[in-house]
């Protein structure tokens, strides 16, 4: 439904002045109809995935043609995710607030004749609080999003992504406007460095501090100098990035303007994922749209200042995210890691200096040239400033994507937001900071969220992915999960990574299979630290981190499988039996159906017997099962 | 093979003669062919200025490019985090059974191409498989078999996932 030469709604003159953008904004502010009633569709990828697409088309046609005797026509507006994607596709009704979740075409009938003509609240379709089993009616009063603070994605959700009206409407480009009319460079630098802003790419270095010494470096080595947003976003199960770019394009593009007007960057550029077709599209289409209103490209705003970016696709590299690698893959070549003798800052793209800032990064600056370093240092922690944005996933209740601020503890944003454990028991451990991060366990669930405590817990911030573990997963597995991903993704130019991450999978590997010893165990950790000291890049360098803090916090559950020959959790294949509950069973035949190794074998409406010598774990009898009749050992 | 998009000359039409082009041509290619062949590596890399072997290097260092011709359908199995946990590691082993290919692999008939992919960034509703362009959320191997038995049979069967993003 998008196409990139979507006029503007609104007669649109190239603005030629910070006062004509402000102007243009009041307007379209006045020509807003605060009591329009707007039926709200998420189209962010989960949504979409789930058929959002055709609830909102279901709603066209059922409005056009339906005779609605309100005053005003409602309108429909579509969004970015709204962060519980779990609950998709999501509908709301504004002004209202009315909340309506897992909304199918066929429901879209109802929600119009209910809400929209008579005006009450279409219940079954309502939130149901799974504490008290009270319906909830409005959005705020979801404790998902009560006891959230939006501060990045505070317009996501309510903008339309592909109308940059919308989005200057709701405050887009104040920023930009303030700094291009009265700050110098050295101001927009110094606000950054009062915020306390850290990048939220993974590693947390100072934001500020970064844009100074590309300042310091640009002294030496002059002009060109480049801007680039890294959304390559490559940690697995994580999609905080995607959001934003595919639901407030306009919030990465103007930090990216911002950053390029301190520096005095011509040129700009977006790597982004290749997996997030939406995130590309939007941010296209904003491109296009800031272009045309002269906020983009040549004497933006009249001001003598001119900027441009491209996006470059990513093609599916994981070390790409990685800041050199990031730099060859955008010079056309393969995303290899360079040593870091000198600083990206001073010698990144094509050799010039460079800042490289993550989305979520990017997306705060605007916010900070608006409203000040000092409110910005006023969120959070005082070494960890502002608010993070998590993607909670995994064996958690409210499955979603979530910001608060810095220096909250673990269990607010799984148990208080997250609603915890579905079947109400205590989380095992949460997984941050992806591939290259560690585990908090249950014990620990009061640590503060910010970049030091987590460190200091073993695990790290990084880019905030956040998947819970319940004791259903295997600390083992999940250890050697993250390993295999990496030795995959492993660019093999240096030898530790390359041949220390094989040996360490394959040690798990072992574990696994009920095979090791104590010895391993210590090899393993010492392994471990040869990597660390000798990786090129932090690829390999912190890919022992997931393995190091399983042995610290779980290092029992290791020594079950070499010992005992158990997977307590009863996940690895090799140490694990299906068996059928013979009370349990009714005897309805369809795991026996379904086995693809034929090995289920039982009379009609008698208990059924799997052979355990033919049997491939496959797992396919228990999903299979309505009776949970399957017994995993 | 006839291209699904762009045909080569407008591909090679788009990009100033630049290496820096380079990706951007192969992401075309790949896009409207399904795979790079030999020929049209030889042209992009002529029209990007590098060395053959450059074009090779870099098709074989990025995951998305494909050197051999894929299957009519690509069936994409999340193994990201979220859908690890999730079991997608076993509807990855449930497929290969069932259309008897390996991960990466296409099938003799041509008719599917199996693929994983490490997250696609809607892992709230893991695990996910995604069939050309259509998702399928919270899936398992036997719906998707559902899906694909209607796909082999009928042509008409494709945008029934859950939802196109
Ligand atoms: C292997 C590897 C992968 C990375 N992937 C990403 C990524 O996907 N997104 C990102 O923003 N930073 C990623 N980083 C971190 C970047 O190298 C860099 O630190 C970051 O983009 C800087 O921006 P920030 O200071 O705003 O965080 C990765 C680093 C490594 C070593
Ligand atoms: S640490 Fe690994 S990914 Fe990084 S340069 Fe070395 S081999 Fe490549
Ligand atoms: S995509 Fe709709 S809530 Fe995330
Ligand atoms: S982990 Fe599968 S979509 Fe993210």
């Amino acid at each position: 439904m998008y196409s990139l030469n979507s006029a503007l709604r609104v007669d649109t003159p190239r603005l030629d002045s910070a006062e004509a953008l402000n102007a243009y904004r009041e307007n379209l502010i006045a020509g807003q109809d605060p009591n329009q009633t707007l039926v709200v569709v998420c189209h962010g990828t989960g949504c979409m995935a789930n058929g959002s697409n055709r609830v909102t088309a279901a709603f066209q046609n059922a409005i056009e043609g339906a005779d609605i005797k309100a005053k005003v026509m409602p309108g429909i507006k579509t969004t970015g995710c709204q962060g519980f994607c779990s609950r998709g596709p999501l509908v709301l009704i504004r002004p209202q607030g009315l909340f309506y979740q897992r909304v199918k075409e066929k429901d879209v009938e109802e929600i119009i004749q209910r809400t929209l003509i008579e005006g009450q609240p279409v219940e079954r379709l309502l939130y149901k609080d799974p504490q008290t089993g009270k319906r909830i009616h409005t959005e705020q009063e979801i404790p998902f999003y009560k006891l959230q603070e939006r501060v990045v994605l505070h317009n996501i959700g309510k903008i339309d992504p592909t109308d940059i009206t919308d989005a200057i409407a709701a405050g887009a480009y104040r920023a930009l406007a303030k700094a291009l009319s009265g700050m110098t460079l050295e101001q927009v630098v110094s606000e950054v460095e009062q915020s306390g802003l850290r990048g939220r790419g993974g590693a947390g270095f100072p934001t500020g501090r970064k844009w100074r010494s590309a300042m310091a470096a640009i002294e030496k080595k002059g002009r060109p100098v480049y801007v680039v947003v890294n959304g390559d976003e490559g940690d697995p199960g994580a999609f905080m990035d995607r959001t934003i770019m595919e639901g407030d394009p306009h919030s990465v593009l103007e930090g990216l303007i911002l950053g390029a007007y301190a520096l005095g960057a011509e040129q700009g550029y977006l790597y982004v994922r290749a997996e997030y077709p939406l995130a590309i599209q939007h941010l296209e289409i904003a491109m296009a749209q800031a272009r045309e209103l002269g906020l983009l490209g040549e004497n933006i705003l009249n001001s003598g200042f001119s900027f441009d970016a491209r996006i470059n696709r990513g093609a599916g590299a994981f070390v790409c995210g990685e800041s050199t690698a990031l730099f060859t893959s955008i010079e056309g070549k393969p995303g290899n890691p360079r040593p870091k003798y000198t600083r990206s800052v001073e010698e990144g793209l094509w050799g010039r200096p460079t800042i490289l800032n993550n989305v979520e990064t990017w997306a705060n600056v605007p916010l900070i040239i608006d409203k000040g370093g000092d409110w910005y240092a006023g969120l959070g922690v005082p070494h960890s400033t502002g608010t993070k944005v998590f993607s909670l996933v995994g064996k958690v209740n409210n499955v979603g994507l979530v910001e608060v601020p810095m220096g909250v503890p673990v269990s607010h944003i799984v148990e208080a937001i997250g609603g915890g454990v579905p079947g109400g028991a205590p989380f095992k451990a949460v997984q941050t900071g992806g591939p290259s991060g560690g585990c908090i366990p249950y014990h620990l669930k009061e640590t503060p969220v910010d970049f030091d405590s987590l460190t200091k817990a073993g695990s790290m911030m990084g880019s905030g992915a956040m998947i819970v573990m319940d004791d259903s997963d295997c600390v083992v597995d999940v250890a050697r999960y993250f390993l295999r991903f990496l030795e995959e993704e492993s660019c093999g130019k240096c030898l530790p990574c390359r041949l220390g991450l094989t040996r360490m999978r394959e040690m798990l590997d072992a574990f696994s299979k009920g095979v090791g010893t104590e010895r391993d165990i210590e090899d393993l950790i010492s392994l471990s630290q040869a990597i660390q000291d000798g990786a090129l890049c932090a690829l390999g360098s912190s890919a022992p981190n997931p393995v190091l803090t399983t042995i610290n916090y779980f290092r029992d559950e290791y020594r079950a499988h070499f010992s005992d020959h158990k997977c307590p959790a009863g996940v690895c294949k090799d140490l694990i039996t299906f068996s059928i509950d013979p009370d349990a069973c009714t005897g309805c035949r369809s795991c026996a159906r379904q086995c693809p190794n034929n090995c289920i074998s039982g009379e009609k409406k008698q208990p059924h017997v799997i052979d355990a010598n033919q049997c491939i774990r496959c797992g396919i009898c228990k999903e299979t099962c309505k009776f949970d009749a399957v017994r995993v050992s | 093979m006839a291209p699904v998009g762009k045909d080569m000359d407008t591909i090679l039409e788009q990009y100033p003669a630049k290496p820096e082009y380079l990706i951007f041509l192969l992401q075309d290619i790949q896009s409207s062919y399904g795979y790079i062949s030999q020929e049209s590596m030889q042209q992009a890399s002529d029209h990007a200025g590098v060395p053959l072997t450059q074009a090779y290097s870099v098709a074989t260092f990025y995951q998305s490019f494909r050197l051999d011709p894929s299957g009519e359908h690509e069936v994409r199995v999340c193994l990201g985090t979220a859908c690890h946990l999730k079991g997608g590691q076993r509807i990855v082993e449930e497929l290969e059974r069932r259309l008897n290919v390996e991960a990466g692999g296409t099938t003799a008939d041509m008719r599917f191409t199996l693929n994983t992919v490490n997250c696609v960034g809607a892992c709230a509703l893991a695990p996910v498989v995604v069939v050309d362009d259509d998702y399928h959320a919270n899936t398992t191997a036997r719906k998707l078999e559902k899906h694909l038995k209607k796909l082999e049979h009928d042509v008409t069967a494709d945008g029934e996932g859950q939802g196109h993003v």
